[in-house]
């Protein structure tokens, strides 16, 4: 009789669908992935630490120093991969290197952006990307210890994530004296445990000081005052994953693959009504419409309808409009969205807006963390009207209702999640809003009929 | 109380953090006694306060904030499908009914054997591989068509009459 854990082992995904597809475009972090080749020699195979032993002048070279690093990667144009596309080499710069005391590095791998499961596969498959990248970064901003915090969801990714912490420290590239230099770097694993707002950077802080993630007023920013009151630097662990192949390669040769201001190449996460679900490396300013082919095109026998382009906190964008954009930071906003964590949520001409919108205001409500009163109130008034408009009890003055509480939360919270469970409202309401109107009419004239 | 091989894995999370920020390793911790235990009782919080010197409110502050902790005694595996947007678009509700009418019950409810507990949950971040579920926890299972659904509860099932 088969046990229990061989039982679960036989649904697990192998990455096949989602990772090696041979459907990326240049690809540098997912590049040359098969899912057994996560290991240390495998990933020295594939020129990985090489960049480390650069930068300490371990490979025959003269090294580099602090403000070298930064330089290369500010002239790469990397900017953060976790959502907000600041760019890093200009946030490293903010870290006060002088500081005494002690600094920290933390790397934000609480991936739960809704469509977001491109850093899950990052540390599944190529988890020694992430943790050359955090030392490099380390080195560049004088830190001697850092965490990766990830999502509590992937318990089996954290668990291989420390076995490639083992790995790197046995192999000298974490420790003291990494590789016989005085450089020393720490790196630990920590987890969550189901809260989205943990991956806004502060709430992220103060769960790994072990209390519950409710985010801090910025500033001070973590620069300042992060972890345990400590200068603290924060990325997302896709961003730290592209640092290796700019310091190999130049800051310069990164900008060259994407497109200016947009440096390199980025994970989209291709989620909904596709053919091919999942995640897909491709240069910044590909075509959404190549993004789209690369995914296997809208299920079959449907036509696109609408794309929330970064995430689902990111604003939807109607086909004919996202047709016509690249995928880069600059393209999606002037399109009136974000590129976000470049989660890729497609919907087909099947879909009722209200349903899915319906969800949505469900999860911010359910995942607002109750501090901001705002939020707190007006994340569960929203979900309430929505689900009644759905249900056919929608009522005169609903949308104007719906607009007002988004008003109302945005921009008047401590973090981002007030603006993310507001921006999605505003922007089906924008872009579709007779789908909602009508079944607000159908409601009414229900009402009329049965009186 | 709590066993010698459970005080050396509390340990080992309290290593990852400076001597005085004990406390950081408390998120590790209730997850190993949840995973041993299949829930965090009151008990247990009073021990982890304990061993990470810190008051037992701010203990229960953290089982209560996040939402993979059990406050209560829960089936044997709990199953944990996503029904968030990503996954509603791709069969996302379809598993989660197919279970509450496979096991019998409603989605947040146990089965009488007490076998399984069954709950509808927030991203998973497996979005590209819905429909979805999280089992005790720990073991993401994938692509779960009804059939896969089928066969896994069939599957623990039979692993338990043995």
């Amino acid at each position: 009789m088969a046990s229990a854990q061989s039982i679960l082992s036989q649904f697990q995904s192998t990455g096949v669908e989602t990772c090696f597809h041979d459907r990326h475009i240049g690809p540098q972090i997912y590049a040359g992935l098969n899912g057994s080749n996560w290991g240390i020699k495998d990933y020295e195979a594939r020129g990985g630490y090489q960049a480390l032993r650069k930068i300490l002048a371990q490979d025959g070279g003269e090294g580099l120093t602090q403000d070298q690093v930064i330089a290369t990667v500010k002239e790469s144009g990397l900017r953060g991969r976790g959502g907000a596309g600041f760019p890093t080499g200009l946030k490293w710069s903010f870290m006060p290197r002088q500081f005494p005391g002690q600094k920290y590095l933390v790397c934000n791998s609480d991936e739960g952006e809704p469509g977001t499961c491109k850093d899950r596969d990052i540390l599944q498959f190529n988890p020694h990307i992430v943790i050359e990248g955090m030392i490099i970064a380390a080195y560049a901003m004088g830190i001697s210890v850092g965490y990766n915090y990830i999502h509590g969801e992937i318990f089996q990714t954290y668990d291989r994530f420390e076995e490639a912490l083992e790995e790197a420290r046995a192999a000298g590239y974490l420790g003291n004296n990494i590789l016989g230099s005085a450089f020393s770097f720490q790196l630990h694993a920590a987890h969550g445990f189901g809260a989205y707002i943990c991956g806004e950077e502060t709430a992220l802080l103060e769960s790994l000081e072990g209390k519950k993630g409710q985010p801090r007023f910025k500033p001070p920013f973590p620069a300042s005052f992060g972890l345990y009151g400590k200068p603290t630097t924060i990325n997302n662990t896709e961003t730290f994953a592209a640092v290796p192949w700019i310091i190999r390669n130049g800051g310069a040769a990164y900008l060259e693959c994407g497109k200016p201001n947009n440096g390199g190449t980025k994970i989209f996460s291709v989620s909904g009504d596709v053919e091919r679900p999942g995640n897909y490396e491709i240069p910044m300013g590909t075509p959404f419409a190549k993004l789209l082919e690369l995914a296997g095109g809208v299920r079959k026998g449907r036509q696109l309808k609408a794309v929330i382009p970064g995430g689902s906190s990111s604003p939807v964008l109607p086909a004919s409009v996202i047709m016509e954009c690249t995928m880069d930071y600059d393209s999606i906003a002037k399109a009136g969205s974000m590129l976000g964590s470049g989660a890729v949520i497609v919907m087909d001409d099947s879909r009722n807006m209200v349903e899915s919108l319906l969800r949505l205001s469900y999860f911010y409500s359910h995942e607002s963390c109750g501090q901001c009163t705002p939020c707190r109130e007006g994340t569960g008034w929203m979900w309430r009207v929505i689900d009644r408009i759905w249900h056919g009890q929608g009522r005169d003055g609903d949308l104007e209702l719906l607009n007002s509480v988004a008003d109302n939360i945005q921009g008047r919270t401590i973090c981002a999640l007030g603006d993310a469970a507001a921006m999605p409202v505003r922007a089906m309401l924008k872009h579709f809003k007779p789908e909602f109107q009508a079944l607000i009419e159908q409601a009414k004239s229900q009402k009329t009929a049965h009186a | 109380m709590i066993s010698d091989s459970t005080r050396a894995r509390f340990a080992r999370e309290v290593a990852k953090y400076p001597a005085d920020q004990k406390q950081s390793a408390v998120m590790a911790c209730l997850a190993i006694v949840q995973q041993e235990q299949g829930y965090v009782s009151e008990d247990s919080e009073k021990v982890i306060a304990e061993v990470l010197e810190m008051p037992v409110i701010a203990v229960h502050e953290v089982t209560t904030f996040y939402n993979m902790y059990n406050q209560q005694p829960v089936g044997k595996y709990k199953l944990n499908v996503c029904t968030n947007l990503p996954c509603q678009l791709r069969d996302g509700y379809k598993a989660l009914h197919h279970l509450e009418k496979k096991l019998g019950i409603a989605m947040g409810e146990t089965t009488p054997d007490g076998l399984f507990t069954l709950q509808q949950c927030e991203c998973l971040g497996a979005c590209a591989d819905s429909p979805v579920m999280l089992v005790n926890d720990r073991t993401m299972c994938s692509f779960m068509s009804n059939d896969k659904l089928d066969q896994l509860v069939d599957g623990l099932r039979a692993a338990e009459v043995k």
